[in-house]
């Protein structure tokens, strides 16, 4: 997955403060967090010299922006519907102790993971440990993906 | 939105009761908790099957009279597949053989069959998937890899659930072992209890775990670290309820001295509590081998002679296809794609019947080709799951056409 590090070596590195971050490396963390735009980027937008690496920063936020306000991506082309994660989430098994939290499906609307057409698909994304003020890293649906379908950026 | 219906898959032999079907003018508009097995088998074939006699079509009177024909005028014919049938499909296919004094067989003959055997007979002990969520504290994936063959078999039972003497299911209370020749989808899941061995170290690995348990230094001609061996040997030491499930990794690596499993488990459950599931593939491979086992005694490769059913390796459908069959029945299999050819070959040369929902690569070269309703979800019946329980298949939509079973009963009726 696309590093801060990686978005800085595309960025101008002049540290010139005109999208009101004070370095380049802290603008490339803001894009990452998605709570700044490329085109918040002057001198990248406007001088010529900077034309491929505008591309290619384009090129390696796109899968961004289906992320979750979590951060969460779930690439569909990988997941293969096993339920891992379902079965895996906590807030699935508190939310639905006899279902997910025995192995079935979800046999209520509060869960975070289900799985449909043979894809996992997210919903109640709020109730997700990494959500809000008191967040969490929690990685309880990432590691038992045997696809690595799920990532968080 | 649709009232949904719980249904039960048949993508594969972990048969999950829990799938939530939304249907609407008799077609499937979603399918929710079935993994990507279960949702391709709920929609079925891309191409259906048609009903053909030397390919040219017509209508399935003629093709089922014309195999009848073929069945009746042949010496020794083979009825070979079964594995995606229901039991009562199976059950009559088992009486078509009865009748024609047929061999017949199922895909469990190169499969778990073996494995099978080793369980009804009682020389290893077995329990349910149930017991398996509620209480097995270790299980070891030896030779299989069912996060891609049995993509719910983790999820719903075996590794993540939390069970009633398991409540913090893989967290804390399970451990899983994979031991296998690669570092597949469920190695992967059991991380640091990856055991990765040479193809056709499995013997030897086995042996080396007795000794291991015995207390004695393991011995192995190929590189591996011994402590390794200890360390698993100790780990299966303290389990409560441990479970095996065997994979044809396993099957094809010791087939040859197979009586090496019985002897591991006797070993281990001197020590512990171990049992051992077949990681059967096709939905309803274990149930032939439960049907003809009531009617016979034998599991599979049986042939129906003047003095009764007789079993033999030479009555399996790789030597029948090989040598031996004079005509061939295949209900609900495609050996062309499954089979090497060169076990296959012969079919070009004998007359071959298919009967199958889809159309396949078997079917462009059979004489006569009947389509039947799709198991499970036009046609409702018996299975029986991996480990061994009877569960009841409701049918999805409404089909058109014959089921399996009737196909099967219609060509007793114009034989017999």
């Amino acid at each position: 997955m696309t590093s801060a590090m990686e978005i800085y070596q595309l960025l101008p590195k002049t540290n010139c403060k005109k999208c009101d971050e004070s370095t380049c490396m802290a603008f490339a963390v803001a894009l990452l967090s998605r709570t700044k735009q490329c085109t918040e980027c002057p001198p990248l937008m406007e001088e010529e010299k900077y034309i491929d690496s505008r591309q290619k920063l384009e090129t390696i936020l796109k899968p961004l922006e289906g992320a979750e306000e979590t951060g969460l991506i779930i690439h569909e082309e990988l997941c293969s519907g096993c339920g891992n994660c379902v079965v895996a989430c906590p807030v699935n098994v508190a939310n639905d102790p006899y279902g997910s939290g025995k192995g079935f499906g979800p046999t209520n609307g509060k869960v975070i993971f289900r799985v449909e057409n043979g894809k996992v698909k997210a919903a109640n994304i709020e109730e997700c440990r990494r959500f809000g003020k008191d967040r969490i890293l929690c990685r309880a649906c990432i590691d038992p993906c045997p696809t690595e379908a799920i990532e968080f950026v | 939105m649709t009232e949904p219906i719980t249904w039960t898959c048949t993508g594969c032999a972990l048969l999950c009761e829990d799938i939530q079907v939304f249907i609407k003018d008799n077609r499937v508009e979603k399918v929710e908790h079935a993994c990507l097995k279960g949702k391709a088998r709920v929609y079925r074939c891309k191409h259906t099957a048609i009903s053909t006699v030397d390919q040219d079509e017509v209508d399935v009177n003629t093709a089922i009279s014309q195999a009848a024909k073929i069945l009746e005028k042949a010496k020794n014919p083979l009825l070979y597949g079964w594995s995606n049938s229901t039991s009562e499909a199976q059950v009559a296919g088992i009486e078509l053989a009865q009748t024609l004094g047929a061999c017949i067989d199922s895909t469990s003959s190169f499969c778990q069959g073996i494995t099978i055997n080793e369980i009804m007979n009682g020389s290893v002990p077995s329990c349910t998937l149930e017991d398996v969520r509620e209480k097995a504290d270790v299980v070891i994936y030896w030779g299989a890899d069912p996060m891609s063959s049995h993509p719910r078999h983790l999820s719903k039972y075996s590794y993540f659930p939390r069970g009633e003497l398991r409540q913090r299911g893989y967290e804390e209370d399970r451990t899983a072992i994979c031991i296998d020749i690669t570092e597949s989808r469920t190695a992967k899941i059991c991380k640091g209890m990856f055991f990765s061995i040479p193809p056709g170290g499995d013997a030897e690995f086995m042996r080396a775990l007795m000794d291991g348990l015995a207390g004695r230094v393991p011995k192995l001609s190929y590189d591996f670290d011994v402590k390794r061996i200890l360390e698993l040997a100790a780990v299966l030491k303290k389990a409560e309820f441990g479970v095996i499930f065997v994979g044809l990794g396993l099957v094809y690596s010791i087939k040859e001295e197979f009586d090496l499993i019985s002897e591991f488990m006797s070993t281990l459950n001197k020590f512990s509590n171990f049992f051992l599931i077949p990681m059967a593939g096709h939905f309803n491979m274990r149930g032939f081998n439960h049907n003809l086992h009531e009617k016979t005694g034998f599991i599979h490769r049986v042939a129906f002679t003047k003095n009764g059913p007789v079993p033999g390796v030479e009555y399996s459908v790789v030597e029948q296809l090989k040598h031996g069959a004079d005509a061939v029945m295949v209900v609900g299999s495609d050996p062309l794609a499954s089979l090497p050819l060169s076990i296959t070959r012969r079919l070009k040369d004998i007359p071959l019947i298919l009967v199958d929902p889809c159309s396949n690569l078997t079917s462009r070269v059979a004489d006569v080709t009947i389509p039947c309703g799709a198991s499970g979800i036009e046609v409702g019946g018996t299975a029986v799951r991996l480990d061994g329980r009877k569960m009841d298949i409701s049918p999805l939509i409404r089909g058109n056409g014959l089921s399996d079973e009737m196909v099967v009963r219609r060509i007793m009726e114009e034989v017999s």
